[in-house]
């Protein structure tokens, strides 16, 4: 390509040599659906969970309060380094799953261990979100429909949750975004995303430095727009809100 | 006042020596207050703020939780924890201060969900009786807007139809004009109006004395958690006894 000239005289280490991106684009490419895969993926996952978890947090009962905030409490303590490798080397050494490639790239046998541990942080996150959003329903709302003699399940699924969940879609958003970068960590375990591409790029071409220049830029083409977007969308649903 | 005059049957509510307490008993909102309801009686709750009557009539479907004493509705004690709320709190309908509509339901959703939802009646029923409703509360055309596109006294009209959809036989108001513009409070009230004519068993908490003094057919005056006085309405306004309500009264009036 005309631009490979560019980068002749660049050294390996320079921050400007991206002399590898003609032959190993289609790496990158690989890595950014797997990374947004494993995001999006996770997060879907993480929703149902994580309304168990802030329903509990919200029970008058302790124990079920405290169960949720242990849970909640030991995944938000601990890095999410050691807990995929708890999961990973731990949850899923005793459990087999086959080596079965899906959509060309996805082996999902370690696809799933990666996505299940990412999903379980997460959900300790979202449910925090939930809880948040679910806090912010005006207590008169309960108290209506209570008063119309719903019981509070019925309150919670008819009037509190529809409303929270229009609150929290903001910072859900936000999660994924947070995924996408936090996802990186996957790539200690052997899964293809994005930051294994800018790895095995870096140690096949031994240029050390422009792939993970790549990789940052990457991820940041991702994540500030999306972040602008979610803004956006959230001050437009505020103005909604006053009218 | 003869106008008030009503004859009143059997008793509706009768509650009994009911305190309520906050932080081990430190704040004393309610204490000791006793009083019965008659059907198609209209009891006004007047008083200062911080008086305790807002506190009482929550009390009544327990959604305030009393500290002690009871509270008879129907012959059953609400104040029991074995008694079932959901059950008795259909037939007591609540009007708030805030209105308290569902934001993300129409009109007609708002009116017919607990109806539809607890199968008291098919959705077809509960739709027709919600027009009926809307007729009677004088908003028949705002069946399919959102509550937020609707005015504070359409939003407690709408409270009050929804409150009705449930048939109850008490309805409870918890100074349902407080919070409405001044333009908007006559609309409210002409409706209260009309359901106690039509025989309705009301509960009032109100700031409005002219309405307790017009309507009530018993005004009840509390005053830092007690029941300190209790009469017709023209013995409670032009006769009071008990000096701090004559002393409210000097400055409400």
């Amino acid at each position: 390509m005309w631009w490979s000239n560019l980068f002749k005289d660049l050294s390996p280490a320079s921050f400007f040599n991206f002399s590898f991106l003609p032959k190993y684009g289609p790496y990158f490419l690989k890595g950014i659906a797997y990374t947004l895969l494993l995001a999006v993926v996770s997060v879907l996952l993480a929703v149902i969970p994580a309304l168990v978890l802030a329903i509990m947090r919200l029970s008058k009962k302790k124990l079920v309060r405290g169960i949720s905030g242990a849970y909640i409490a030991i995944f938000r303590s601990t890095p999410l380094l050691v807990q995929l490798s708890i999961i990973y080397f731990g949850l899923f050494g005793t459990i087999t799953i086959p080596r079965i490639t899906i959509l060309g790239f996805v082996d999902i046998s370690r696809f799933i261990p990666g996505v299940v541990a990412l999903a379980l942080n997460s959900s300790a996150y979202v449910a925090e979100i939930f809880r948040g959003g679910i806090l912010a329903v005006d207590i008169g709302q309960t108290e209506a429909s209570r008063s119309l003699g719903l019981s509070s399940w019925a309150t919670m699924k008819l009037v509190v949750l529809p409303q929270a969940i229009k609150n929290v879609l903001p910072a859900l958003a936000n999660e994924i975004v947070t995924m996408v970068k936090e996802s990186s960590i996957c790539s200690m375990l052997g899964m293809v995303e994005l930051m294994f591409a800018a790895k095995t790029v870096a140690s096949t071409t031994y240029i050390s430095l422009g792939p993970y220049v790549i990789a940052a830029l990457i991820y940041f083409c991702i994540n500030y727009p999306a972040s602008k977007a979610i803004e956006a969308i959230e001050r437009r649903m505020r103005r909604g809100d006053k009218r | 006042m003869a106008t008030n005059a009503k004859l009143i049957n059997a008793e509706l509510i009768r509650v009994t020596d009911v305190r309520k307490e906050y932080n081990n008993g430190t704040v004393k909102a309610l204490n000791g207050c006793s009083f019965s309801v008659g059907q198609g009686e209209v009891l006004s709750i007047i008083g200062a703020s911080g008086s305790g009557k807002s506190t009482m009539l929550r009390c009544l479907n327990m959604l305030e939780v009393p500290t002690s004493g009871h509270i008879i509705f129907d012959g059953v004690d609400l104040a029991d924890p074995k008694v079932d709320l959901n059950l008795h709190r259909r037939k007591m309908g609540m009007v708030f201060q805030h209105f308290n509509l569902f934001p993300h339901k129409t009109v007609m959703q708002n009116i017919t969900l607990a109806p539809v939802y607890l199968k008291l009646k098919t959705k077809a029923q509960a739709e027709a009786k919600a027009r009926e409703l809307l007729q009677r509360v004088g908003l028949p055309d705002k069946a399919n807007e959102y509550p937020n596109m609707l005015s504070g006294g359409q939003k407690q009209r709408i409270a009050i139809a929804r409150a009705l959809a449930m048939e109850p036989e008490v309805m409870l108001f918890d100074e349902p004009t407080s919070a409405l513009d001044p333009e908007m409070v006559n609309e409210v009230l002409d409706l209260m109006r009309d359901l106690a004519k039509a025989g309705m068993t009301m509960v009032v908490v109100t700031h409005e004395m002219g309405f307790a003094r017009e309507v009530a057919n018993r005004v009840m005056f509390m005053d830092g958690g007690q029941i300190l006085e209790t009469g017709t309405p023209s013995q409670i306004f032009d006769s009071p006894e008990n000096p701090r309500l004559k002393d409210f009264l000097s400055k409400v009036l």
